[in-house]
């Protein structure tokens, strides 16, 4: 402390005296060394340790120049990765940041603007791990477990109101046939006759909740009437073939009446007894009567999201969840500092808001715009937690990305600290120009 | 023409029908912003809802049928992740990373931050450039080269690899943000402080980190998160003694399935710190990144 006082009074730092210099060099040294050390031997250092180890092979034994940097964009895994990459870079980035300003821009008048941004920005806190659980949670394949599957179905559910019986076949012995999913007669019916369809093969519980107890009917002229009726009595006993009480008629059934040169000639759908009349027809004809393979197949089916074909696209969205917010809190906090005399200058003009937004607020907006989209690029290329968590392992190779292949050759039982190296150069060099453009801006910034 | 009109649109009242329309928008507005808002809630409650559904439930069923069946809620999950002394090793493990590497970024950072904001040195404006081009510097070029490093100083695998790790690449945007903001403090505060004959460290613990804090909050609750959330260093350096809580996660993923109580329970307990310093510090949080967010 004494020391410290002794030292010759208002010493601005740029003209400090001859005899403070070591002094001086021992103070600043003592506030900087801290970070030099921890910058040049945990980062420095290492990159420099890492473009060397690159040239070498998995051991590291042996110099083989360029040879992995080849490797990695002949190989299919490492290439897959790189294109993986470069979609990303395309895709995430931009997508966060037209949500982002949409975001925005909408939420300036809003009366519950605060709680929109935190429910938006949420995301940003929580980890990548975390977010990967979510997302492979949500996009399961069964539509019992995954919400957007079950979404899914719900929604087409409304859209088609037949009901369906995958798995029915005929009762053998009763005249009709099961051919590539069609369940038809045997011979022709002629109309004014009466066609029963007992099938088996459907589990009680998925029977839909307005079946009734099967229900006989007769048939008019130029009608061809029946019952399509589960020939089943739960607990067992009662006739094959015969409509009995405790047998559920099957609603929601199309029945077609095909005449011989294969046209449908009617239709009808059956009620909640099971039964049909299907009217109209030529008393002259006979026709086959048959229960399309729609009744029967598997219904609506929910989407294989983690599957190779989707698993980029789920977990870029998984991406853009988390990385919304953080767009529309940059751009935000634009707007808000921003000069609005030339918007309102414009719209005494007569402008449009469209052509506001697009002509004067977008061009003011662009140093924020350029700042979020760069922050991005850098953010999307070294993207591993989500990637890592979200796939399966039937789908981990369509997701690869080169963070990920990175760690897989170097730790991941890859065994080839070489090749590793290479992909951790590749992402080095993919950011220079971002390093670039940060030290542009700064320089700017100063020169102001 | 009187002077009324010739202002024309200045002066104009909106119609009838412009009004509708604006309200109609809106509304519009509104009811988009809302559904947006659903679907970006979705995903989490959808989280802490299969978190409270026993496994079994959650094999058959969705996380939404608990809205019909709220006799399914049951606290069991975390019950048993707080009972098993790998999760309850891990959670001590994030914390025992996240406190030390916070204060250490924090105190390194800012004693480089004020020396190039306030101290006369050679090369001053080319370090600074290095410390601004390493801003951006990928965590993977240092992996390789670390984990040879901390396995000759027997580190690998501890507490202490990570954060020596973390706090290396959390310095350099540390040292930007609070330099930047340093260089704010008026030149006069300085002057009067050594005119009065405080030494380097008097002003420093004295003037500036007093005036700095809210800038040093920003960046503690970011550099905290950060190292919180992290799963990849981790995951690399630690082993199944000295891994935190992401890490023990990520190790049940295999089967989705039939770990989902224990990952959607695990995952969830990981996110309430941070949710908790989010929502209490929130004005920070993003202070921090409005003030130059480049990692």
């Amino acid at each position: 402390m004494t020391a410290v006082a002794a030292a010759p009074p208002a010493p601005a730092p740029e003209h400090a005296p001859e005899r403070g210099g070591w002094r001086r060099f021992a103070i600043t040294a003592a506030f900087l060394s801290p970070a030099l050390v921890f910058l040049g031997a945990f980062v420095l250092y290492p990159i420099v340790y890492t473009v060397v180890r690159s040239l070498f092979d998995r051991t590291g034994g042996r110099f083989v120049g360029f040879d992995n940097y080849v490797t990695m964009f002949t190989n299919d895994t490492t290439f897959t990765a790189i294109r993986n990459n470069v979609i990303w870079v395309i895709v995430a980035p931009a997508a966060c940041t037209i949500l982002g300003l949409i975001f925005a821009v909408l939420i300036e008048k809003l009366a519950w603007k605060t709680a929109f941004r935190l429910i938006i920005f949420m995301p940003m806190a929580i980890s990548m791990l975390a977010a990967g659980v979510i997302f492979r949670g949500l996009f399961q394949e069964n539509p019992n477990l995954g919400a957007v599957n079950a979404a899914i179905v719900a929604v087409q559910g409304w859209f088609s109101d037949d009901a369906n019986y995958p798995g029915a076949g005929p009762r053998e012995g009763t005249g009709i046939v099961a051919d590539r999913g069609v369940i038809s007669t045997e011979s022709a019916v002629e109309p004014g006759s009466v066609q029963n369809f007992p099938l088996t093969g459907i589990r009680q519980s998925n029977l839909p909740e307005e079946a009734t107890d099967a229900v006989e009917v007769e048939a008019g002229d130029g009608e061809i009437a029946g019952t399509v009726f589960l020939d089943v009595i739960r607990g067992g006993g009662g006739t094959n073939g015969e409509i009995e009480d405790g047998k559920s008629g099957l609603p929601g059934i199309r029945v077609d009446a095909v005449a011989p040169d294969g046209s449908i000639a009617g239709f009808a759908t059956t009620g909640a007894g099971g039964e049909y009349t299907i009217t109209g027809l030529d008393a002259g004809q006979s026709y086959t009567v048959a229960l399309p393979a729609s009744n029967f197949d598997e219904g609506a089916q929910g989407v294989s999201w983690l599957s190779a074909s989707f698993i980029n696209a789920v977990v870029i969205l998984s991406y853009i969840w988390i990385w919304a917010g953080f767009a529309m809190v940059m751009i935000a906090s634009g707007l808000s500092a921003m000069d609005r005399s030339l918007q309102e200058a414009a719209r005494m003009d007569g402008a449009s808001e469209w052509k506001v937004f697009t002509k004067i607020t977008v061009p003011l907006l662009t140093p924020v715009l350029i700042v979020v989209f760069v922050t991005l690029i850098i953010n999307v290329l070294k993207i591993f937690d989500l990637v890592y968590v979200i796939p399966p392992g039937a789908s981990k190779p369509a997701a690869n990305v080169i963070a990920v292949e990175m760690w897989t050759q170097s730790f991941g039982g890859g065994n080839n600290q070489g090749l590793g190296s290479a992909l951790a150069i590749l992402l080095l060099v993919l950011v220079l120009p971002s390093m670039i453009m940060n030290v542009r801006r700064f320089r700017q910034e100063k020169a102001r | 023409m009187t002077s009324a009109e010739a202002l024309g649109i200045v002066t104009r009242k909106k119609t009838l029908a412009e009004r509708i329309l604006d309200g109609l928008g809106s509304t519009v507005v509104n009811i988009v912003l809302l559904i947006v808002a659903l679907f970006w809630l979705v995903p989490s409650v959808g989280l802490f809802l299969t978190s409270l559904r026993s496994a079994g439930d959650n094999a058959e069923s969705g996380w939404w049928t608990i809205f019909t069946k709220p006799a399914e809620i049951t606290i069991q999950n975390y019950a048993n992740l707080l009972q098993n002394p790998d999760i309850t090793g891990s959670i001590w493990n994030t914390i025992v990373i996240s406190v030390p590497t916070t204060i250490l970024v924090v105190l390194i950072g800012s004693l480089a931050g004020y020396a190039f904001a306030w101290m006369q040195f050679p090369g001053r404006d080319w370090l600074l450039i290095v410390v601004i081009v390493l801003l951006a510097v990928p965590i993977q070029v240092a992996i390789i080269p670390l984990a040879q490093l901390f396995g000759a100083l027997g580190i690998f695998g501890s507490v202490l690899g990570v954060i020596l790790f973390h706090t290396a690449f959390g310095l350099p945007f540390a040292i930007f943000l609070l330099r930047n903001f340093f260089t704010e403090v008026p030149g006069e505060l300085i002057e009067a402080a050594r005119i009065d004959g405080a030494g380097e460290w008097r002003i420093f613990f004295r003037v500036m980190l007093p005036l700095a804090m809210p800038a040093v909050a920003s960046l503690a609750i970011f550099q905290f998160l950060w190292t919180w959330n992290d799963m990849l260093v981790a995951l690399i350096f630690t082993n199944s003694e000295s891994m935190p809580l992401t890490v023990a996660i990520q190790s049940q993923l295999r089967q989705f399935g039939s770990n989902i109580d224990v990952l959607s329970a695990g995952a969830f307990l990981s996110m309430i710190v941070p949710l908790i310093v989010f929502f209490a510090f929130q004005r920070y949080f993003v202070q921090a990144m409005l003030a130059g967010s480049q990692k």
